[in-house]
């Protein structure tokens, strides 16, 4: 298994021959990301990235991303100190155009890109014999399934409730 | 029934119990006892009654908050952030094993599934044989085993299995499977199946309603919010002379700014397997053995989920009341790992991120939760010669982290119990079947089943592999120079320090651990009383 260190030394060279290729074809860069009400430890970029990718990880096409994304922030403000500085760098490399163009990927910019797309770079990633990008696709599934199955109103398609007669009787 | 249901700590609080919330705290706090416990876990709480019970004065240190039945909401994204170590979301190093493990006044036993099992005989005899403690045959447990269950309404279950268990129940008919019911710490049990979330009815005996209310009643004093950070040790080295801590804000996971040292008598450390060896770690106290924070166990669990024809509810109902311990005994104790099966209870938050699927697939299949059923196999580690658990280690703002290396006797146990496990399933009636695990898929019949699990690749981050028992690294012993304490918990270093949780068994215990803390921190206790009597 390729420890994080061989990994990122991989990508460095990978990134130099990247340069010289993107002087040629650039990645598209990312429009500026709207801001996304409700949120606190997600920036912007991120929220972009967790709206794009949760209807396909998620295999729902209606779904409120804006709700998802409040749920993944709610999640990631929980978690200690530690885990947060690793999220942030996850986000920060996806969001980096030369990564999600060469390492995920994905041509376009994350909010148009197509579920096809986005479906192959999960699965690759799912997949792959690195670890560091297993734990990326493990970090995006559980903090998207947390987001919107943690929140009631994923409840109804499931069938799952609260037994009422208890609810009633709580303080 | 009708009307509300009474909040037992908010009564006690406006009786006047001293618990402080470390949150509220605007100034540093300079405290002294005859015994301070660090952790209010199965361990710490049960420990702290039976220390104020004896006359001592107690104050008890947690990390977690003070929450209680009126917090308590059925809900997965409040309770696991509330009431859960890093919102159940806890991971070891390389991030393969997800670590279920409570963290407020009451720890563990506040979230925990109830399941209640003395120490099995043949964990006692291989302690006794291998460890150097001769003193811990079944019958001088057995007082302390008997206490415990009085204390805790710990007996049968009477009730019918929810739908869940009945699954793991048949296929054990079916296939001829040695099985029985799993004993529980209730009284007056709604049958509702949030034992996860926190009772919402006080009905599970834990900490939080039982020991710790009664050694508040009798002057204990509690500190929540409160993480402690180092202990101090005399200059001689004999002995422990300060705690200092940290006081967490109300998201309990930010310090505060405020901080606490505590000079006491006696300490008693029982902040988990994990919490434990890392406060001597972060001290630089550990022992000469070496031994602090390593041999870590985990009974690492395995999962397989099935769709049964009929509509089981799975998060309805108690959630564990059936056990088949058949694959513990096909094989000798040090030999390939035995297993223990039960049942999880299915509730979407935590199934969605433990099922391994994506898009459409994943979203079927979790459409049909009614139907869903999953069984799981914990693996007893620490008994096989290449079975030496893991490591806690410190990350670099001080917070621990468990290294828990997966080597090849544990991919064969995971395999094994995969198999064993989707047999079951279709003797149980399944139509499909499937080992929770990156590449493996649906298989609708035992034949596919067991083709697909056979070829399946077995390495970390593929395999879904969960743990909610953490034991072991600070091992007790009959000789210092291969353990941390003697068979009281006594540590072998320092007089005045007793440990007191699940971190004393020097190997996993091969039954879900939650009695077992209870019974040695009982008989720990009661040594540690009688010590301190005699002056």
């Amino acid at each position: 298994m390729a420890s994080r260190r061989q990994f990122l030394k991989a990508g460095a060279f990978g990134g130099a021959a990247l340069l010289i290729a993107g002087y040629w074809a650039a990645p598209a860069a990312d429009p500026e990301a709207e801001a996304v009400a409700g949120l606190s430890w997600l920036r912007p970029a991120d929220a972009q990235i967790v709206m794009a990718l949760a209807p396909v990880l998620l295999g729902l096409a209606e779904l409120p991303v804006a709700k998802v994304a409040q749920g993944v922030d709610q999640a990631i403000s929980g978690l200690p100190l530690a885990t947060q500085e690793e999220i942030r760098q996850m986000f920060d490399l996806l969001g980096n155009r030369w990564a999600r163009r060469w390492l995920a990927g994905v041509r376009p910019p994350w909010r148009m890109a197509g579920a096809m797309e986005s479906a192959r770079f999960l699965q690759r990633w799912r997949e792959s014999r690195f670890a560091l990008q297993n734990s990326v696709y493990q970090g995006l599934h559980r903090l998207i399934h947390a987001g919107w199955y943690g929140s009631p109103a994923s409840w109804a398609a499931l069938g799952y409730q609260q037994p009422a007669a208890v609810m009633g009787m709580l303080p | 029934m009708s009307g509300k249901i009474p909040d037992l700590i908010r009564q006690g609080l406006a009786s006047g119990w001293k618990a402080m919330d470390g949150a509220a705290q605007r100034n540093d706090l300079f405290l002294s006892a005859d015994v301070a416990v660090i952790g209010s876990g199965a361990g710490g709480g049960i420990a702290a009654e039976a220390l104020s019970l004896a006359g001592l004065d107690v104050l008890l240190l947690e990390e977690g908050g003070l929450h209680s039945s009126s917090d308590f909401r059925l809900l997965e994204a409040k309770a696991y952030p509330e009431l859960y170590q890093e919102s159940a979301s806890r991971q070891t190093l390389d991030k393969a094993i997800t670590i279920l493990q409570g963290r407020a006044v009451g720890g563990s036993t506040v979230v925990n599934w109830t399941s209640s099992f003395r120490t099995p005989p043949d964990t006692l005899l291989w302690w006794q044989e291998n460890h150097g403690l001769p003193g811990l045959s079944v019958e001088a447990m057995r007082p302390w085993f008997e206490q415990a269950e009085r204390r805790l309404g710990i007996g049968p279950w009477l009730a019918e299995p929810n739908g869940n268990n009945l699954v793991l129940e048949r296929g054990c008919l079916a296939l001829g499977l040695r099985h029985a019911r799993i004993p529980r710490n209730v009284r007056g049990c709604w049958n509702l199946g949030y034992c996860g979330m926190g009772c919402p009815t006080n009905a599970k005996q834990s900490m939080l309603v039982t020991c710790i209310p009664s050694a508040l009643s009798r002057g204990a004093r509690l500190l929540s919010r409160a993480r402690v950070d180092r202990l101090a040790a005399d200059p001689a080295g004999k002995s422990i002379s300060a705690i200092e801590g940290s006081f967490l804000g109300a998201d309990g996971n930010t310090p505060s700014g405020r901080r606490f040292m505590v000079r006491a008598r006696h300490v008693v450390l029982a902040a988990g397997a994990i919490g434990t060896p890392a406060i001597l770690l972060r001290s630089g106290l550990a022992d000469a053995s070496g031994q602090t924070g390593r041999r870590t166990f985990l009974h690492p669990v395995t999962l397989s989920a099935a769709l049964m024809p009929e509509r089981i509810e799975p998060y309805n109902g108690a959630p564990q009341s059936v056990y088949s311990d058949h694959y513990m005994h096909t094989q000798p104790l040090d030999g390939a790992l035995g297993f223990k099966l039960e049942v999880p209870p299915i509730h979407p938050l935590l199934a969605s991120v433990t099922f391994p699927g994506f898009g459409s697939e994943q979203a079927s299949l979790l459409r049909q939760l009614p139907h869903l059923h999953a069984t799981l196999a914990l693996m007893r580690d620490g008994f096989h010669p290449d079975s030496r658990g893991g490591e806690v280690r410190l990350r670099s703002d001080g917070s621990p982290v468990l290294d828990y290396p997966l080597n090849d006797v544990i991919w064969d146990g995971a395999r094994r119990s995969w198999l064993a496990m989707a047999e079951l399933q279709f003797a149980a009636g399944a139509r499909l079947a499937m080992p929770l695990h990156e590449a493996a898929r649906p298989a609708s019949s035992w034949r596919q089943a067991r083709a697909m699990i056979e070829g399946l690749p077995l390495r970390a981050l593929q395999a879904r592999l969960v743990s909610a028992h953490v034991m072991g690294g600070m091992a007790m012993g009959g000789d210092p120079s291969l353990s941390v304490v003697d068979e009281w918990g006594g540590h072998w270093t320092w007089r005045n320090l007793t440990v007191l949780d699940g971190s004393i068994f020097p190997t996993s215990i091969g039954a879900n651990p939650q009695l077992s803390v209870y019974a040695f921190a009982l008989r720990g206790a009661d040594h540690l009383a009688r010590a301190l009597a005699r002056g």
